[in-house]
């Protein structure tokens, strides 16, 4: 007897099998894939939900961090973009099961088309998460970091309305450039110098008395407590650093973790889709090609589609537990 | 237009039953745009009545949560064709998912609201 088996003969076999729960390998195996990854943004949403119940006092308002819409500007928008994109997520979901559909009647050109759609609704949702990423880093305002790593932000008393650095700083002109371990020692380096140093902002701070700085802490109904002016110049004269725009180490909407947990989470699903993207893409090149015409069954649209339906699924969530609650 | 292709046509129950599938999942997308409309027209309008505390939670909170898990529901049962699977793949998956998040949900979020404590008591002072 041989002691080799050919794939084929593997195939074969696995297809004559009983299948257990009545459902083939393929779809099985991504049931598996599914249950695991869901517990992987299990475990990342979960540890968000622990930094934010251990900061539950201070964590930032996510109304008030994304309030961008295309073509809208200054205009204040909570919500709404993430919103559409949910909707795109969910329509190219609706394309894709109409896809896996249309391959249980063996009909090739509407499994091509709606994959094709599929394809195009996945690719707008990454494009419009880069674009919120984009507003996310460069940030709006600008802020303050206390020594105690503390975001403190700067508001008119007038109005209550959000300042943002360049409506006060001051000008002075002392220069001082970005270190680059092109002109020093090759292993020392800074990163990208705020547009304005911390005396501008102390010194434009002191010169109109009617700034007023909000901290990190939430008061009983939800909102940023205001510190009337005393207070709040001895925060500002605290200062350490200042923050524009987001990064891994600090952000200028609060609490540090919050950056941290929005690049990871929504990069780790945004790279999902991305993947998504690309297994849609090559399943949809092997569709023209005629390759699952000629094996009598579309299982593996099935199969894509099982994976495209979990990544729409996880979004929900992400979108539950970082825009809404 | 062949039907029998072995999918259960009917959601809610058997309260609304569609003639083919393509039907079912343009009826799924129109409930799923609606519950999702609804979350977003509450988050931008925050009515005050929903903002008291219920088992710890705004109220508000509850909603988003119950609504995300009933359109988690559809789109596995009918998008993910779980409806049309045998009950005990339906089980093996759910049943696994559901008690292995609900105990980390329990566990850590015990535990952070610990740490909370812990810090809103102590001498040291975390805002400076």
């Amino acid at each position: 007897m041989s002691s080799t088996i050919s794939s084929t003969q593997i195939q074969s076999e696995l297809n004559t099998e009983p299948k257990p729960l009545d459902a083939s390998y393929g779809k099985l195996m991504m049931w598996f894939f599914i249950v695991s990854d869901a517990l992987t943004f299990t475990g990342f949403l979960i540890s968000y939900g622990f930094s934010r119940f251990k900061n539950i006092d201070s964590w930032p308002i996510a109304d008030e961090v994304f309030t961008h819409f295309p073509g809208l500007h200054g205009v204040d928008a909570p919500m709404y973009y993430v919103a559409l994109m949910t909707f795109i997520l969910i329509f190219s979901s609706v394309t894709m099961v109409l896809a896996v559909d249309a391959g249980h009647h063996n009909q090739k050109d509407r499994v091509a088309f709606y994959m094709f759609l599929t394809i195009i609704g996945g690719a707008v949702f990454v494009g419009s998460q880069a674009w919120e990423w984009k507003n996310f880093i460069k940030g709006e305002y600008g802020a303050l970091e206390t020594r105690g790593g503390m975001i403190i932000q700067f508001l008119d008393s007038k109005n209550n309305k959000r300042l943002a650095l360049k409506d006060f700083a001051s000008y002075n002109p002392e220069y001082r450039e970005q270190h680059k371990s092109s002109n020093g020692l090759w292993f020392q380096s800074e990163s990208a110098l705020p547009n304005y140093s911390l005396e501008e902002v102390q010194t434009g701070f002191l010169a109109d008395p009617s700034i007023v700085v909000r901290i990190e802490k939430i008061d009983e109904k939800g909102h940023k407590i205001i510190l009337n002016r005393n207070q709040s110049i001895e925060k500002v004269m605290q200062g350490e650093y200042v923050v524009e725009g987001a990064n891994l180490i600090r952000n200028e909407y609060g609490n540090r973790l919050f950056a941290d947990f929005f690049f990871f989470i929504t990069g780790f699903h945004g790279f999902h889709v991305f993947s998504g993207v690309i297994i849609n893409l090559i399943i949809f090149i092997n569709v023209l090609l005629g390759t699952y015409e000629r094996r009598g069954h579309y299982e593996m649209v099935e199969k894509v589609g099982l994976y495209w339906h979990f990544v729409d699924l996880v979004w929900v969530f992400v979108f539950t537990f970082f825009y809404l609650v | 237009m062949e039907q029998n292709t072995g999918h259960k046509l009917e959601i809610f129950r058997g309260l609304i039953k569609f003639k083919s599938n393509v039907q079912k999942i343009w009826g799924v997308l129109i409930f799923l745009s609606v519950v999702t409309a609804i979350e977003v027209g509450l988050g931008i309008i925050k009515p005050e009545i929903l903002m008291s505390y219920f088992l710890s939670m705004k109220l508000i909170n509850w909603i988003f949560i119950i609504l995300t898990l009933v359109k988690a529901y559809y789109i596995t049962w009918d998008f993910m064709h779980m409806r049309d699977e045998k009950f005990g793949l339906q089980v093996s998956v759910v049943i696994t998912l559901l008690f292995l998040m609900a105990y980390a949900v329990f566990i850590f979020l015990v535990e952070g609201n610990y740490i909370y404590d812990i810090m809103y008591e102590g001498f040291v002072s975390w805002n400076f």
